[in-house]
């Protein structure tokens, strides 16, 4: 499959990114949402600005009080990452099933969140984790919290001319208690229900919560009841059967030919009760 | 609009003016006649077009050539050296890992960036590794012996 004639510019810095950007203009990070994209000719655009050459925004690095993982960063960098797993482990968990070998060896966490794709595993986590989106544009940088970030079907935030530079994930309690799981479909390896549950004990008892979910509706949301009505109780078997239900409350959710509406708003309930267990 | 690319592919240093859509798979196969890298599902899932880009297991179905320039890129037929089988290529050889054939290119590029950062894996390492390589005569039984082989040869 050969996708449509465009002209192509390469990128050595953001800068320079941002200068390319224009009229009928596409970013192109890792490729691997955007070329299958092109390939099919769902997507024309004239011009493709490459910035995955650019050095500064592949870096993962310890910023105090969050870790800053570069837009640029490829899922297998995140897989290996040793501070990401001591302060967040569900974002190495996802990273690792990602895809395959090869996609993560090429694929980034800035163009995974850019494309949104409805059923895409970073969308949970970043939600999850209460984490920050830097992008940038001609006139500065500005900061998304993931809560804003995620906005519809294939739509985020992000406003045209912008750059994704990094993501900040805060080293938070709740953060160094987290898991990711899912039911994937099993060629693709996307999520058709992927769960981010973020918790924070205060000794045997739910401080609070933050629970993300990915796969089931058009885009990624939180199970803000659950997560509320989780606060306060012993995070056992009892708590987690009787507070998780409903997980798609509030959610228009997905039917394809892998899971119909009623079997992926089941998978929901218990792909969140695993979550919890593995964290209680 | 024609964009100049420099390419080093097994060794050699390829440069040319190639269209920016091209793939990478697609300059391999057609530009260099380098027939080895497979075009499988085209869709970044079989793991056939499998080659190494800089050091890295990379599906070249979903890069684009111009991404490479200034890269070096490893394909199956830069896998053996003055004629003398890889190890890899020798375990295929000796374990029949191979049926149709199809496949055996993109498992051999997969395994051989697995050995570099995991000389000795387990069983279970090799077939989590392969899980982006698809037989569809379903011989994975002997492609995890082949592999195991150039473990043991390459130790």
């Amino acid at each position: 499959m050969i996708p449509t004639s465009f002209d192509y510019k390469k990128a050595n810095s953001v800068e320079e990114a941002l200068s390319m950007l224009g009229d009928d203009t596409q970013i192109l990070g890792g490729g691997h949402s955007l070329i299958p994209a092109l390939k099919l000719r769902l997507n024309s655009p004239g011009t493709l600005v490459d910035i995955s050459k650019i050095s500064s925004i592949k870096e993962i690095s310890d910023g105090g009080d969050s870790i800053a993982i570069g837009g640029g960063a490829t899922h297998a960098s995140i897989a290996n990452d040793k501070s990401l797993d001591q302060y967040c482990p569900m974002m190495g968990q996802a990273a690792r099933e990602i895809g395959d070998i090869q996609v993560r060896n090429v694929g980034t966490i800035g163009g995974s969140i850019a494309h949104a794709d409805p059923a895409a595993d970073w969308p949970a986590i970043l939600l999850a984790a209460d984490a920050r989106i830097v992008v940038q544009n001609k006139n500065g940088s500005r900061e998304i919290a993931a809560d804003q970030f995620f906005k519809g079907f294939f739509e985020t935030a992000l406003e045209e001319g912008e750059i994704i530079t990094a993501i900040h994930i805060p080293k938070s309690q709740k953060n160094s208690n987290s898991c990711y799981v899912k039911f994937k479909q099993p060629a693709s390896r996307f999520a058709i229900v992927g769960v981010a549950a973020a918790v924070e004990m205060d000794g045997s008892v739910v401080k609070s919560a933050r629970l993300g979910l990915t796969g089931v509706g058009e885009f990624a949301y939180r199970a803000t009841a659950i997560e509320n009505a989780l606060t306060g109780k012993p995070l056992n078997e009892t708590t987690i059967n009787e507070v998780v239900q409903n997980a798609t409350e509030n959610t228009n959710v997905m039917s394809d030919h892998f899971a119909s509406e009623k079997y992926r708003a089941h998978l929901a309930n218990v792909y969140l009760k695993r979550a919890l267990r593995k964290l209680g | 609009m024609a964009n100049k690319i420099s390419i080093n592919v097994n060794g050699k240093m390829h440069t040319g003016a190639i269209e920016a859509r091209k793939l990478l798979s697609d300059y391999l196969r057609e530009d260099l006649s380098l027939t080895g890298t497979h075009i499988g599902c085209d869709t970044s899932s079989c793991g056939a077009c499998t080659i190494h880009l800089d050091g890295k297991a990379v599906k070249s179905c979903t890069i684009l050539a111009v991404q490479a320039d200034g890269c070096s890129v490893t394909t199956v037929e830069g896998l053996a050296t003055n004629g003398e089988l890889h190890p890899i290529q020798e375990g295929f050889k000796e374990e029949h890992g191979l049926q149709c054939g199809f496949c055996t290119p993109g498992m051999m590029m997969t395994a051989t960036d697995l050995l570099k950062s995991n000389p000795n894996p387990s069983e279970q390492e090799i077939r989590d590794a392969l899980e982006g390589n698809f037989c569809r005569c379903t011989g994975y039984h002997n492609i995890v012996k082949s592999i195991q082989y150039a473990a043991k040869k390459m130790a």
